[in-house]
């Protein structure tokens, strides 16, 4: 007997929050406002939080909460119905709990913007999507919380939409995400027809025997589809390039929606589908390729990049790409570990990004930042904690799940090995020297002086009025709040990997039918007792050669960004070209524009618009009303309203009738 | 015995002249008249063949026309006095408020 869990209260929630601010927010008060939106993302959190508790006793197999049937056509059918596991109670927790935090910290952040109820509105609706997605049962209504988080982001990115730039990176991210789209919706048909179903139960259930048949062919293109969808959403090569432009956006949004929740769902979906990848190694190694290039990628661009959000931008990307690589290696629990971890430090990065935002009054420059340790403490401290984290130094949450990644890609390829430990490199010297810019040496902004909020980024018509920017100021507690909180959980959230006990955890999702204890074995399969001790003592030379790298990148950014400030240009001065490409993000963007996005303008203008459109369907259209209009100027002389006339047709008429008959009569 | 077809052109001669009548003449007394015209006309090709096959069904149907030719007479004249009456002209061309 399994208790009822009310799974659907949990979406519920934020859509009632979402459906209140939208109809009634325009007329409503701040305070109430932030009460209703407060209220109901957090009551989601509580439902979640009561859900958890009761998960304990339950035993799988799990079965789905059927709530409403949706689809029957002969035999297939599909359901609204939320599934619960181990894999969705992790995402369900982090997507509410950050959610939530995300949610007061923005109460402070965007107090003075004139469209606070919009702004919580869609973030309700958001959450509500991204819980959709994450507790569904069958992938279609995984795909409605799909496309739901894709136009909630599309919302919130092209929030300050007179901006010009804001509205198209809007757009841009939308149209990206169509492509991934295109793929998981092809996958999807894939499913249907050769399994009949997109319960996951069902499909996941009958993958094993379709293999067997000998379709391993069909199966590596639905997973090599549902990798394109999961490249859209997640930010991956070759769609990544939405991203960096999505920090148009507010920056809680960036932080929820671009590095916390809604990018990982891609990720989710892979680890969810994780027994079709299983069936097919080639879609695997395809997804492990495409995480490990990522990430490496981005993380070179990453430190080339001197706007604070677009460095975070990159490295989203990139620790996604790390995410990738886990799932690719069929380290699925090490995926969704660093997914966690990830979501906690990036969130906070975010959010302490957006309060050195917020205190140097909308600059994102970090060149026009500097020495602002001492001049907001709190976020400095908590940046330190999401810096560390990341950058993969124990103890903090990133060592961990970063390692554990590492790690099980060495078992698998070398080449993935060097890749992400050269990548770890990177990521902390990039982020170091974040670090390093933004709150050491000489303060090298213009903030000071009360014009500063001229240049607040997308604030344009609702600037920092009430706090009158007198200077470089701490954000409010409502802010501060949410980020120690975030940045506690960067430092502890990694421990519950010890031991591997988060992948134990998730071992019936990822290993059913093997209890916890017998994964000790399993962990090491078709090795003896001695290659397993040698493991371990690899795995320890492993850890400190990624640690290693970490300190390195720290180091690097401390000689480069503190003691030599001078020494970036020398180095980028001597690798001429190539770092020239980097900082232009590899051109990217300019050989898309040029590949795809321009010989579609203009095959659009001259053949669609001005060939089919014009020339044929217009043109069509046009002729036949003004052939009609001639054919009835024509006709319309007929009708003159001279009786004796009309009797002469008739008799005309008749004459001919008679004539025809006579004629047919004689012949 | 008067061959068939003397009756038969002859029936056809007095249709042309109806029709015509009705196409040229602005009277509506005189189109009335070649209505008449017209319909006598057939009714003298119906009693021929029904003389020519001895048979009765030829000039049952003359009867009917009558009937109704007389019906109609009634009806029409009344039509043209009430006309004369409101428009005092029985041109039929200035008869057209119908027309657009």
């Amino acid at each position: 007997m399994t208790p009822n869990l009310h799974l659907w209260l949990i979406p519920l929630l934020p859509l009632i929050g979402a459906a209140i601010n939208g109809f009634f927010g325009r007329r409503s008060s701040r305070p109430a406002i932030t009460t209703v939106a407060l209220v109901f993302s957090g009551a989601a959190f509580a439902t979640a939080l009561w859900v958890a508790s009761q998960f304990s006793s339950l035993t799988p197999p799990y079965h789905p909460e059927i709530l409403a049937s949706w689809i029957r056509s002969g035999t297939f059918r599909v359901d609204f119905s939320f599934y619960l596991d181990q894999l969705s109670l992790v995402m369900l927790l982090i997507v509410t709990g950050v959610g939530f935090l995300i949610h007061i910290y923005s109460v402070g952040y965007m107090w003075e913007d004139a469209g606070f109820y919009r702004f919580f509105a869609y973030l309700n609706l958001f959450m509500f999507f991204m819980l959709t997605l994450v507790l569904a049962s069958n992938y279609l209504l995984m795909f409605i919380g799909w496309e739901g988080v894709g136009l909630a982001s599309y919302l919130l990115i092209g929030f300050w939409f007179p901006k010009a730039s804001a509205a198209s990176a809007g757009k841009k991210a939308f149209i990206v995400n169509r492509i991934g789209d295109f793929g998981f919706l092809i996958a999807l048909f894939l499913i249907i027809k050769h399994f009949g179903s997109l319960d996951f139960m069902q499909v996941f259930g009958s993958v094993a025997p379709f293999v067997r048949a000998g379709n391993e062919g069909v199966l590596t293109a639905i997973g090599i589809l549902l990798m394109v969808g999961a490249c859209g959403k997640s930010a991956q090569i070759p769609l990544y390039i939405w991203l960096p432009d999505a920090m148009e956006g507010p920056t809680p949004v960036s932080a929820l929606i671009h590095a916390a929740t809604m990018v990982t769902a891609g990720v989710y979906m892979v680890s969810r589908s994780h027994v079709i990848f299983e069936h097919a190694p080639i879609a695997l190694t395809v997804v492990a390729i495409i995480g490990t290039l990522t990430a490496l990628f981005a993380a070179t661009i990453g430190v080339t990049q001197t706007d604070i959000k677009k460095v975070l931008a990159y490295s989203t990307v990139s620790q996604l790409g790390y995410m990738f690589l886990g799932c690719g290696v069929g380290a699925f629990s090490a995926g969704i570990f660093h997914l966690m971890t990830h979501a906690f430090f990036k969130g906070l990065l975010f959010l302490a990004a957006g309060s050195v935002i917020h205190a140097v009054g909308g600059e994102q420059d970090m060149g026009q930042m500097g020495g602002l340790r001492t001049k907001i403490p709190w976020t400095f401290w908590t940046m330190t904690m999401g810096t560390i984290a990341i950058a993969g130094i124990p103890p903090f949450a990133g060592f961990f799940s970063k390692d554990e990644i590492l790690w099980q890609a060495s078992r698998v390829s070398l080449v993935y090995w060097g890749i992400g430990i050269f990548t770890a490199f990177l990521t902390s010297l990039y982020m170091f020297r974040l670090w390093f810019l933004t709150f050491f040496g000489e303060y090298r902004g213009t903030a000071e002086r009360s014009d500063g909020h001229d240049a607040h980024g997308g604030h344009g018509d609702s600037s920092h009025t009430e706090h009158g920017h007198g200077g470089i100021h701490e954000s409010p507690k409502v802010m501060l709040v949410p980020l120690v909180i975030l940045a506690i959980l960067s430092i502890v959230g990694g421990w519950v990997g010890i031991n591997n006990r988060f992948e134990k955890f998730l071992s019936p999702v990822f290993r059913p039918g093997m209890t916890a204890a017998s994964l000790e074995e399993t962990a090491a399969p078709k090795t003896s007792e001695m290659e397993d001790s040698r493991d371990h003592s690899t795995e320890m030379a492993f850890t400190i050669i990624s640690v290693a790298a970490s300190l390195l990148g720290f180091a690097l950014a401390w000689f480069l960004y503190y003691r030599n400030p001078q020494m970036p240009q020398q180095v980028a001065a001597s690798l001429g070209a190539f770092y020239t490409t980097v900082v232009h993000k590899y051109y990217v963007d300019e050989i898309y524009a040029a590949v795809f996005v321009k010989p579609l303008i203009d095959g659009s203008t001259q053949v669609l618009w001005h060939g089919v459109d014009q020339n044929v369907i217009d043109a069509t259209l046009d002729g036949s009303a003004d052939g009609a209009l001639e054919a009835s100027d024509v006709a319309r002389h007929m009708q003159s309203g001279n009786i004796r006339s009309y009797a002469a047709w008739v008799a005309a008429g008749a004459a001919v009738v008679i004539g025809y008959m006579i004629w047919m009569g004689t012949r | 015995m008067v061959p068939l077809p003397y009756y038969l052109i002859l029936s056809g001669i007095l249709f042309a002249c109806g029709v015509t009548g009705f196409l040229i003449k602005r009277n509506i007394i005189t189109i009335f008249i070649s209505i008449e015209l017209m319909l006598n006309g057939v009714n003298l090709s119906f009693v021929a063949f029904a003389a020519q096959w001895g048979k009765l069904s030829g000039q049952v149907f003359v009867f009917f026309v009558m009937v109704v030719a007389a019906a109609e007479a009634a009806v029409g004249l009344a039509i043209i006095i009430a006309v004369y009456r409101t428009r005092e002209t029985l041109n039929v061309d200035q008869v057209n408020l119908l027309k657009l």
